[in-house]
């Protein structure tokens, strides 16, 4: 079957251009693509998506998400974790590994595989623990591993305290071309704190986590890059000074990347007041300057890449003290809505703002993904960036509802997903199947 | 006369100074009923209240007892050992089950911030914040603004100091919050290790060193250090404490002659505060704690006595 998708705006977020497009899809792979109104039908089977005046951009890379399976699947498992992914406008995700238990053997990778492979929507990419248990003590099988299907190596959540070990794992980690993504996050520091340490925690008498527990670990990782060579991707940015020491790091040649969230430029600290759970996250909501930094850090390309770090939890685990309550929120159904803000605010063009969140990620990994060209695997998503709406808990697809972003407006949204060239999200054949 | 329109007291923060003054002036009405020889009134005669103290505490907890039992409410008191708190229940699970029985009153003491404003709108009793982690403890500020006032006749343009553990300290976070909207000038004061970052951004002044910040001063705050804290390296052990931050003889000679000496208990006799000082003429301590009855029984009408928006004779 042919897939004909006509009169859309397609996004190259590697030459930068946005050109008014068809594209043809032909056995999972673009077969062409070329100026609207210039493919003439040669019979045949043929399916017609309209796309005009909307935006045609690849299919997103998460390359941060927490699928929690195995271990929490009452708070997603990898068929909702794929849905919620399909419906943003991914396709392709890369799980961390703590789920229970971790995924630091073979047999987790190939579990976590199987199940994707079963849910049939988009691409999961595991990666796997650093240490075993990712306890922090010994390496991970990297070689069985990467055989096994992962992509990268992160004790996400954790923190590789031991920086002989860390430099071990990057030196490692090269040979069997793994990234290392590392959480930076001197525990120390962050001891007991629930949220970012300045003004409002101050002010509501929660105990704060300084950005200097960030900014320290992201300084060693920097460390290590320039003492062995080797990549190191920094998870999760959140502090102007963790932009800044990455930015002198790629001004020094170092191979360096990083991400950053979407709640990271999107809200800060006083979100928490109220003591809103849906606001407890790890690293925390920064200050407005941090915001601001992060901003920058994107606009300059600091900042490679946008990932979520879509981390479910139930009420369980959130209907609580806020202290007590779980770090973490949603996010692959709002990241291609709050990215776009930052188009609208003239941060980001909307390539680059597509290129964060498709072909950097994908580059990052070193997969072949990412792009909408002839020949290219056909994973894609048409968009309306103008659409706005109010985020309903009715509306989430995740198994999770723990987002911050409930009840407030976003704007722009995912209209269809083709992934491998089988369309796996439809908003609006979802409305029919709904008569 | 001007109304108390809450149905919760969960901190200092929403109380108007209007709200104060109506707390203020009712208190002075209870501790009169206090000081009589038949200490009850039949004011609050049907209406049940639950001390639910999640954290261990002698002098809230009696406070609250007595303030309710003077106003004739029924009460009973929960603490976490031998409830279902030690049985995993959660919060709002033990105070639905509460809700439940219909009380009028909740008084919640916990050690986590903000568990009152996660109960607040779970139930349809009224909730008081007895303590709340290291965030609040309105009726504790409420009950020191009533002896301040007693002592020195206005809280206006009043200079008082506050030394020890600020940054884990829910006493100072609502005395700095009453203080300032009754109009006084707050100085803050103990090592760097607890002071709160940004503690400026609260409307106080910063003085380290407290023999500076207690100069000219009409009221001295001293708080409690917890002794548990030395493990998480804030001081390196109690008798550097009291010889650097310590308030004795020696170090109030910088002080107001009369100024004032409070503390909200219980005293680390010769840690945060000397023998001589606790027990000396300017302590108002026992004062405090003979308010708190009266300031508690006050809010305890406020809240669910009669209506909302009349106010007693």
């Amino acid at each position: 079957m042919t897939l004909w998708i006509r009169g859309g705006d397609l996004v190259d977020p590697i030459k930068g251009l946005v050109e008014n497009q068809d594209i043809i899809i032909e056995d999972g792979r673009v077969s062409k693509i070329l100026p609207s109104g210039e493919f003439t039908e040669k019979g045949g089977r043929i399916s017609i998506i309209d796309a005009s005046g909307r935006l045609i951009i690849p299919g997103m890379i998460d390359m941060h998400v927490h699928l929690r399976e195995p271990g929490y699947e009452y708070k997603e498992t990898i068929e909702t974790g794929s849905l919620a992914g399909v419906a943003g406008g991914f396709t392709g995700v890369a799980c961390m590994p703590n789920t229970d238990p971790a995924n630091d053997n073979v047999s987790v990778t190939e579990f976590i595989l199987k199940q994707a492979d079963k849910a049939g929507k988009l691409k999961v990419y595991p990666i796997a623990a650093i240490t075993k248990g990712r306890k922090g003590e010994s390496l991970t099988e990297f070689g069985d591993l990467k055989k096994a299907g992962a992509i990268g190596v992160s004790d996400d959540g954790s923190p590789v305290i031991n920086s002989e070990l860390m430099r071990r794992a990057v030196e490692y980690a090269r040979y069997h071309d793994l990234i290392v993504i590392s959480h930076c996050e001197d525990m120390h520091l962050s001891e007991g704190g629930v949220m970012h340490e300045g003004l409002i925690s101050t002010k509501i008498g929660l105990k704060g986590t300084p950005s200097a527990s960030e900014e320290i670990m992201v300084e060693r990782e920097i460390s290590l890059a320039r003492l062995t060579g080797c990549p190191v991707h920094i998870a999760h940015v959140s502090t102007a000074g963790s932009v800044n020491a990455i930015r002198r790091a790629k001004e020094d040649g170092l191979p360096v990347t990083a991400e950053t969230a979407p709640h990271y430029f999107s809200l800060d600290h006083a979100e928490v007041m109220g003591y809103n759970t849906n606001a407890k996250i790890n690293p925390p909501l920064r200050s407005p300057e941090d915001v601001y930094a992060i901003k920058r850090g994107l606009a300059e390309d600091v900042i490679d890449v946008i990932a979520t770090d879509h981390a479910p939890h139930s009420l369980l685990e959130k209907n609580l003290e806020f202290d007590k309550a779980a770090f973490g929120i949603i996010g692959l159904e709002t990241a291609l809505p709050l990215t776009l803000a930052l188009v609208r605010e003239g941060i980001l063009t909307i390539q680059s703002a597509v290129r964060k969140l498709t072909y950097s990620p994908a580059s990052i990994l070193r997969i072949n993904r990412g792009v909408v060209q002839e020949g290219s695997i056909a994973d894609l998503a048409v968009i309306d960036p103008e659409f706005e709406y109010t985020l309903k808990e009715e509306d989430i697809m995740s198994k999770s509802k723990n987002t911050p972003f409930i009840g407030k407006r976003l704007k722009g949204r995912n209209i269809l997903t083709i992934a491998e060239g089988q369309i796996v999200w439809s908003r609006d054949s979802k409305h029919i199947g709904c008569r | 006369m001007k109304g108390f329109n809450h149905k919760d007291l969960l901190g200092m923060e929403q109380l108007s100074v209007s709200d104060i003054e109506l707390v203020l002036d009712t208190a002075e009405s209870m501790k009169e009923v206090s000081q009589r020889d038949i200490k009850k009134v039949p004011t609050l005669r049907g209406k049940s209240i639950v001390n639910f103290f999640y954290e261990p505490s002698t002098r809230t907890r009696a406070s609250f007892e007595l303030a309710a039992k003077r106003l004739s409410a029924d009460t009973i008191s929960l603490s976490s050992s031998g409830s279902s708190m030690t049985k995993g229940e959660t919060l709002i699970d033990t105070a639905k089950n509460l809700q439940a029985m219909n009380p009028d009153l909740i008084v919640l003491r916990h050690s986590s911030s903000g568990a009152p404003h996660l109960l607040a709108p779970e139930v349809k009793a009224g909730i008081i914040n007895a303590g709340d982690g290291t965030n609040e403890h309105p009726t504790q500020a409420l009950l020191d603004l009533f002896t301040i006032r007693e002592k020195k006749g206005r809280l206006q343009g009043l200079k008082v100091a506050i030394i020890g553990d600020i940054k884990h300290s829910r006493v100072a976070r609502s005395n700095i919050i009453g203080l300032k909207k009754m109009g006084a000038e707050v100085t803050i004061s103990g090592p760097p290790t607890m002071i709160p970052m940004k503690a400026e951004s609260l409307g106080v002044n910063v003085v380290n060193n407290p023999a500076e910040a207690i100069k000219d001063r009409d009221v001295i705050m001293v708080l409690r250090i917890q002794l548990e804290r030395q493990s998480k390296l804030l001081f390196p052990n109690v008798r550097e404490y009291s010889t650097y931050f310590g308030i004795n003889k020696e170090v109030l000679r910088n002080a107001k002659e009369d100024a004032i000496i409070m503390h909200p208990g219980p005293i680390n006799r010769g840690v945060e505060l000397a023998s001589d000082v606790a027990d000396g003429p300017f302590s108002v301590i026992l004062d405090q704690v003979t308010n708190g009855v009266a300031v508690r029984m006050a809010l305890l009408y406020l809240l669910i006595g009669g209506h909302k928006s009349d106010v007693m004779d």
